[in-house]
């Protein structure tokens, strides 16, 4: 049994009246890759969002004592409105040049790439200093938002084996939330579903089928076999 | 006797940075007419000052941070944007402002008079543009990555109230000494203008607000020289440069 590095117990959170997340109770620990299931609108950007202490919420939160999280956001449209290179965006981490060039180089990118403005990088080289930028300061924690959204097949590989390979270098904790259950196939050690409340918690293998899923996502959805390791 | 010219100058070039950097701020968080709006606020707390016989800027600075504590609760009550409450709180402001400043001062309120600019007034100002430079400089990261995304600046143990509220307070104090320079019909320019011309050219961050900076000190010597030379009031002419520096900026976009 490895250290628990996230223990959250009886999670509530209400947004202007409506309930977003109802009783949900996970352990999460050292080295794990969690990825958080469900269909849009099911609260998981909102559990990602009160792990990191921006919202409200009832409950507990227990984080082991001074572990370092880090965020990865799906997107930050408000940074095309200021003209911001790629290294200053990594200075505001107080990031030094030898940790930004190091860090780049772990997600296959270039100096050269430092002088560009934020707002002038293609999607993919967004998500990558996206990335980086979470890592450069070696957290223990990692939590994404829909990194592959919008991102097509190649670059969804690429990027999965970035963070495939960050985990294993640094024994991350990553807790990627989606809404593809690709991505669970491909990624997760462990899985949570949620709708509203936590529909289910473990291994995939095990707890996804296909009576979980209809529940998840409602009729809609077929259970596709997929191939495993 | 100091030379009053040079005190007007020495004011507008330290009043002109102060408020063109944080302006650099401002219109990157899509603030910028809070600063223009902002300088209509001021009005009914100089007419009071004025009918009180208090000191001018004083007045206009308690009712900056009136108004901006005003739009800061309004804001709390409805669901209405930022702007419209902005603008409420500034027509209000324009309307009563309008009727309490003595109509010999008006003009003065509303366009300026830095040529009038006493010792003590120059020295306040220099210190005061001095200090919120310090203080923007000291907090400019942290409102940078707030401005990109609030959650990334909360990851990153960033207090966004009391740097929400730091900020604002400078904004009241930049605002105040700037409509010592153009009056407060013209003050928002001194924010916005030399802000907006150096976001055009710059490359990054660093040319973006020192760029604003120097434009908003330069406007205010080149404009001070071009009163000395026409005798048309200040104000108007410090902003009437700072805009040629921004319609040159549109041919140096990058």
């Amino acid at each position: 049994m490895e250290e628990v590095i996230l223990k959250v117990s009886n999670l509530n959170v209400e947004l202007d009246g409506d309930k977003i997340i109802k009783n949900l109770s996970v352990d999460i620990e050292k080295g794990d890759i969690w990825v958080i299931l469900g269909p849009n609108g099911a609260g998981k950007t909102v559990f990602l969002r009160t792990l990191l202490g921006v919202l409200p919420y009832r409950g507990k939160i227990e984080w082991k004592k001074k572990v370092k999280i880090d965020y990865v956001p799906q997107r930050l449209p408000m940074i095309k409105e200021l003209p911001i290179n790629v290294k200053e965006f990594f200075e505001l981490k107080k990031a030094t040049y030898r940790e930004i060039i190091n860090i780049l180089n772990s997600v296959g990118m270039k100096e050269d790439i430092l002088r560009k403005k934020m707002g002038d990088l293609s999607f993919g080289q967004f998500q990558r200093i996206l990335i980086a930028w979470g890592l450069v300061d070696n957290p223990d924690v990692l939590l994404f938002d829909e990194p592959f959204a919008g991102v097509d097949v190649s670059g969804t590989e690429s990027i999965y084996d970035l963070i495939e390979r960050m985990h294993k270098e640094r024994k991350l904790v990553i807790l990627l939330v989606s809404h593809d259950l690709n991505i669970v196939y491909k990624f997760a050690k462990n899985v949570l579903c949620i709708n509203k409340k936590q529909i289910c918690y473990g291994k995939p293998k095990k707890v996804l089928n296909p009576k979980m899923l209809t529940e998840l996502y409602g009729g809609g959805i077929k259970f596709y076999s997929h191939e495993h390791d | 006797m100091i030379d009053s010219f040079l005190l007007s100058l020495i004011t507008v070039i330290f009043v002109g940075g102060a408020t063109a950097y944080l302006g650099s701020l401002m219109i990157a968080k899509r603030m910028a007419l809070v600063g223009d709006a902002l300088g209509h606020v001021a009005l009914p707390g100089m007419g009071l000052a004025l009918l009180l016989g208090l000191n001018v800027s004083l007045g206009a600075f308690i009712f900056l941070i009136l108004g901006i504590l005003l739009i800061w609760y309004f804001e709390m009550k409805t669901s209405l944007p930022m702007e419209t409450l902005v603008g409420v709180v500034f027509v209000t402001s324009l309307a009563i402002g309008f009727l309490i400043v003595p109509e010999v001062e008006l003009l003065e309120a509303l366009f300026g008079d830095i040529a009038k600019v006493t010792l003590r007034g120059a020295i306040l100002s220099v210190v005061l543009s001095f200090a919120s430079i310090f203080v923007i400089s000291m907090i400019y990261s942290k409102l940078v990555m707030a401005n990109i995304s609030e959650d990334l600046a909360k990851a990153e143990g960033v207090n966004i109230k009391k740097y929400n509220l730091i900020y604002l307070m400078l904004i009241a104090v930049v605002v105040a000494l700037g409509i010592k320079v153009t009056g407060t019909l013209l003050v928002g320019a001194l924010v916005i203008v030399p802000a907006a011309a150096a976001k055009n050219f710059s490359k990054n961050l660093k040319q973006y607000t020192y760029g604003s900076l120097a434009i908003g000190a330069i406007s205010g010597v080149a404009g001070m020289l071009l009163y000395n030379l026409t005798g048309f009031p200040a104000g108007p002419l410090i902003v009437l440069v700072s805009c040629v520096f921004f319609l040159i900026s549109l041919f140096l976009k990058r």
